[in-house]
């Protein structure tokens, strides 16, 4: 089988049924895709699959053949990770890699979101520090950002 | 970072009081930080347990044989196997004021998550079929999960054997499943409770909860190329890590490391010394680097939880509003370990009863039980959030019986600057407490400002009706702490380099939040830099000096003052070196934006420590500072909750929820607020939709997000933090602590905006339509 993590070609010589989020991390060693619960209901393992936002400890390698990942790693979101830093967003950082991974493709779909529909973005990734306002709120501040450039 | 001066009152500070960026922010969202998982050591085998299926039993053999056979098992590990060594997995500062009731691997189970064996193998996967393989015998013993007759005549006895006891001389009667027991008297509560006008006699109870931490609790154990002990683990008290694990293991302190790499969150929960001793023991036996990572089912049925309690208050009031007595009687379950038990049961007394001081009758009677349910440990508000669900509704009760404004109540008998409360001194940790003086208080303040942004006067006693819902608002006053006075010490150590940047090595523990900014930006105050010139390194037991660790509140205001301190004297050898290179006086150098600046002349950073590494008496310019206080100056707050009631289907939406803190001086005000706001969505989720919900075996049944339901995004209400600024005089530029005491309002502000809605009292957690409804039917029937 063929899988592209991050623009790169691999062949993984391993099981099938490995789950996706243990390849990343054990076999890639990219250690920035989190592993918070194993059951799908957290969000700190999110991944884009083909450009849509999954939760990569609840998808087997198998399933993956000749698409495309992005972790963390190959997400580069600059304005993103600032306006997270600027408005304070990230506290223990956990669920951080996550929402960066969700609120980017969410963004990619819906450049001039209401408050409400960022609410909804993120409702898969559980943070325990922020209560979630600075979250949302540096998701807007990125939004507005990216339509100055435009 | 700018040199600008930013006003605080009459306190003018260049880095603190400035929401400067997290400094591991991007590191953070870029997934490059390193959690304990992410360290990647070759050869690394991995740790499952194997846990009790039963609430209550003794172990009459244990069969390892066919777990041994498969291939890939290293070792496994029992308590045949282990040394027996009672300690407490309370990672609190020694002697500990917990029971030593624990060992690695006990022969009693006591709770469904006891750990009955270990298994390392290569794999994840093998450890785990291994432990399906373990055979073992039980006697079953009859299990005690009602907490309110631990001490009944008949009830199991949990822990039975005599080597179990306090390091401490404190009451401790495990005969009687008592873990720990506290009764502080101030005046004679019968007498004044004979004397009030009205009397008051109201019980509460307060619910299991997980911290839920989105990172599980785990370590990494393996042998340097010395034979040392490296422990790189998910901690809050790395230096407790190391003693614990000294005297478990039986080995001494100076074979030990302990590294806390970044931390998933703790809120009490990674307080907690319970794996990294048993992965450190499969080390020493296999040397190999062992692994533990916990799954999410492990973190909540067998690491820590929030303590349930029943609080019983009996109090008396004048026709004039003033409270005369209060008594506040504490029946904790402990569950099966005795970990805090003595520690966030006084808590409920001593972080709750100072706030009414001017009552001179009170008393505050605890009691902390064994049952075999899950353990509980330090959570964020510790015992306090418990009592003010009961104290802040009895508070509203009160009121609205002499047809006071709850607001006026308050006031009328809240805590001022200047005053003080007997509690102080009487009610300690593990012993008596500390005299002290409010020395600021700036809740008159928190609460004008919360009235405003609810408009209090516009919706109190309005009962509004919207859309076939009810509005009602409900307030609460609290305080907390800022660190144990005479018995938390923090410590820093700073160095100067030649390009005029300083490492800062602080033993204080950075578990996400933001301790290492904001005492970066303290050491930035102190010797008058900028923050991008600090080099922050935390919490290696070999590399930074001691620190207790992240809890009590402790490390804006303990490790802050000992870092400002030590800034200080880097200071001072700054403008030795700068004098001896110019000949200036030193009262005439004053130190500004980098540079040490006179008359007609400056000198860079730079300069003046290239001078002293390399020119003419050369020294290395550094400092060390360490820092106890003989106070623990609380924060204030006032929480105030708007709800709207479904009378149909007992539905409660949050409409709008105001937080007002009096922290002192917010180092950081972007990371104080989000302190706040995270603390207060916890303090909701926990009153109204987390609940632990257990089978007749005392197993838990909804171990996991999607049973557990904590809040997601969509939940949250809207919410507004308002900063009160104060000043401190004894905290570090006027700060005081900041993160725990929020996550105490929201229980009883919602709990008193529902009363206010529909008149229906709640006196139990959580706060369930179907309990709202049914309360609600019984009353209009």
């Amino acid at each position: 089988m063929k899988i592209k993590v991050n623009n790169i070609l691999y062949e993984p010589k391993v099981s099938g049924s490995m789950r996706l989020l243990d390849y990343l991390r054990n076999e890639l060693k990219l250690t920035g895709t989190k592993e918070g619960c194993g059951e799908g209901e957290c969000g700190a393992c999110t991944i884009l699959l083909n450009g849509k936002p999954v939760n990569s400890c609840l998808i087997l390698l198998g399933q993956c053949d000749e698409k495309e990942i992005i972790t963390i790693e190959g997400l580069n979101e600059p304005e993103l990770t600032k306006s997270f830093e600027e408005v304070g967003a990230v506290q223990c950082g956990f669920c951080t890699p996550g929402m960066m991974i969700s609120s980017s493709a969410f963004l990619e779909e819906n450049p001039s979101p209401t408050k409400e529909e960022v609410k909804t973005c993120i409702s898969g990734n559980l943070c325990r520090c922020t209560g979630y306002k600075k979250i949302e709120e540096a998701i807007m501040l990125t939004a507005d950002k990216k339509k100055l450039v435009k | 970072m700018s040199q600008k001066i930013k006003n605080l009152g009459k306190y003018k500070y260049r880095s603190v009081g400035k929401s400067v960026e997290k400094i591991d922010s991007i590191s953070l969202s870029t997934g490059k930080a390193k959690f304990f998982a992410d360290y990647i050591i070759p050869d690394t085998a991995h740790v499952k347990f194997l846990y009790s299926k039963h609430a209550h039993a003794e172990i009459l053999s244990i069969d390892t044989t066919k777990a041994e056979k498969i291939d890939g098992v290293i070792y496994i590990l029992h308590h045949e196997n282990t040394e027996q060594i009672p300690h407490t997995t309370a990672g609190q500062g020694f002697p500990e004021p917990s029971p030593y009731d624990s060992v690695m691997f006990d022969k009693t189970m006591r709770f469904v998550g006891d750990k009955v064996a270990a298994v390392l193998a290569e794999t994840p996967e093998i450890a785990e079929e291994a432990c399906n393989k373990i055979k073992v015998k039980y006697k079953i013993l009859p299990a005690l999960f009602d907490y309110e007759i631990a001490s009944d005549k008949g009830s199991p006895i949990i822990h039975c054997e005599k080597t179990k006891k306090y390091p401490i001389p404190i009451p401790y009667s495990p005969n009687l499943n008592i873990a720990a027991e506290v009764d502080i008297n101030i005046g004679n509560l019968e007498e004044g409770l004979s004397e009030s006008d009205y009397y008051f006699d109201e019980t509460f109870y307060t619910h299991y909860s997980s911290h839920a931490m989105l990172e599980p609790h785990g370590v990494i154990t393996y042998l340097d190329e010395t034979g040392r002990l490296v422990i790189i683990t998910a901690t809050q008290v790395p230096f407790h890590v190391r003693r614990i694990c000294a005297m478990v293991l039986n080995i001494p302190i100076k074979q030990i490391r302990v590294i806390k790499p970044r931390i998933g969150g703790g809120f009490g929960g990674k307080q907690e010394v319970f794996l990294e001793y048993i992965a450190a023991l499969f080390t020493l036996k296999t040397n190999r680097p062992a692994k533990i990572s916990l799954s999410r089912k492990d973190v909540f049925r067998s690491s820590r939880t929030r303590h349930p309690m029943r609080v019983n208050i009996r109090c008396g009031v004048k026709k004039n509003g003033h409270i005369n007595a209060f008594c506040i009687d504490a029946l904790m379950n402990t569950g099966a370990y005795g970990s805090h038990a003595l520690t966030v049961l006084s808590n409920a007394g001593s972080k709750v009863l100072p706030l009414i001081n001017k009552a001179e009758h009170q008393r505050f009677i605890g009691k902390s039980v064994y049952t075999n349910l899950p353990v509980g440990g330090a959570y964020r508000g510790y015992g306090a959030t418990q009592s003010y669900f009961a104290v802040g509704q009895v508070m509203d009760i009160m009121a609205r019986k002499l047809n006071i404004d709850l607001i006026e109540f308050y006031s009328q008998n809240n805590i001022k600057k200047g005053e003080t409360s007997p509690i102080f001194e009487k009610l300690g940790e593990g012993k008596e407490g500390v005299k002290m003086i409010v020395e600021s208080c700036g809740l008159e303040e928190c609460i004008k400002k919360g009235v405003e942004a609810i408009d209090w006067y516009a919706k109190r006693d309005k009962q509004i009706e919207k859309n076939n819902k009810v509005h009602g608002v409900g307030m609460v006053c609290l305080m907390q702490g800022s660190g144990i006075p005479r018995i938390d010490m923090g410590s820093a150590y700073i160095k100067m380099n030649e390009d005029g940047s300083f490492n800062l090595h602080i033993g204080a523990t950075d578990i996400g939040t933001g301790s290492d900014t904001i005492l970066a930006q303290i050491a930035a105050e102190a010797i008058g830099t900028d923050i991008d010139e600090i080099i922050v390194l935390s919490s290696d037991t070999d590399l930074t000096p001691f620190d207790v660790g992240a809890y009590a509140s402790s490390t804006t205001y303990i490790s802050g003052q000992a870092v400002r301190k030590c800034g200080l004297k880097i200071k001072k050898q700054i403008l030795e070196v700068a004098s001896e290179i110019t000949n200036q006086n030193i009262e005439e150098l004053e130190i500004l934006n980098k540079k040490v600046q006179w008359n007609n002349g400056s000198l860079d950073f730079s300069e003046i420590c290239s001078y002293a590494l390399y020119t003419n008496n050369q020294f290395q310019i550094q400092a060390t500072a360490s820092n106890i206080s003989n106070t623990s100056p609380p924060p204030f707050s006032a929480h105030f909750a708007e709800v709207a009631v479904d009378k149909e289907t007992g539905e409660i939406e949050i409409i709008k929820y105001v937080t007002t803190v009096d922290c002192g001086t917010a180092i950081n005000p972007k990371l104080a607020e989000g302190q706040v706001e995270g603390a207060v969505v916890n303090g909701i989720s926990w009153a109204l939709t987390e609940e632990y919900r257990f089978n007749k075996q005392g197993g838990m049944i909804n171990a996991d997000f999607g049973r557990y339901k904590i809040y997601t995004s969509i939940d949250i209400p809207n919410m507004e933090t308002i900063l009160i600024p104060t000043h401190e005089p004894t905290g570090p530029y006027g700060a005081k602590s900041v993160s725990e005491i929020a996550i105490n309002g929201p229980g009883p502000a919602i709990a008193n905006a529902i009363y206010d809605a529909i008149g229906v009292r709640i006196h139990s957690l959580p706060i369930k339509p179907e309990k709202i409804l049914e309360l609600y039917n019984k009353k209009n029937n």
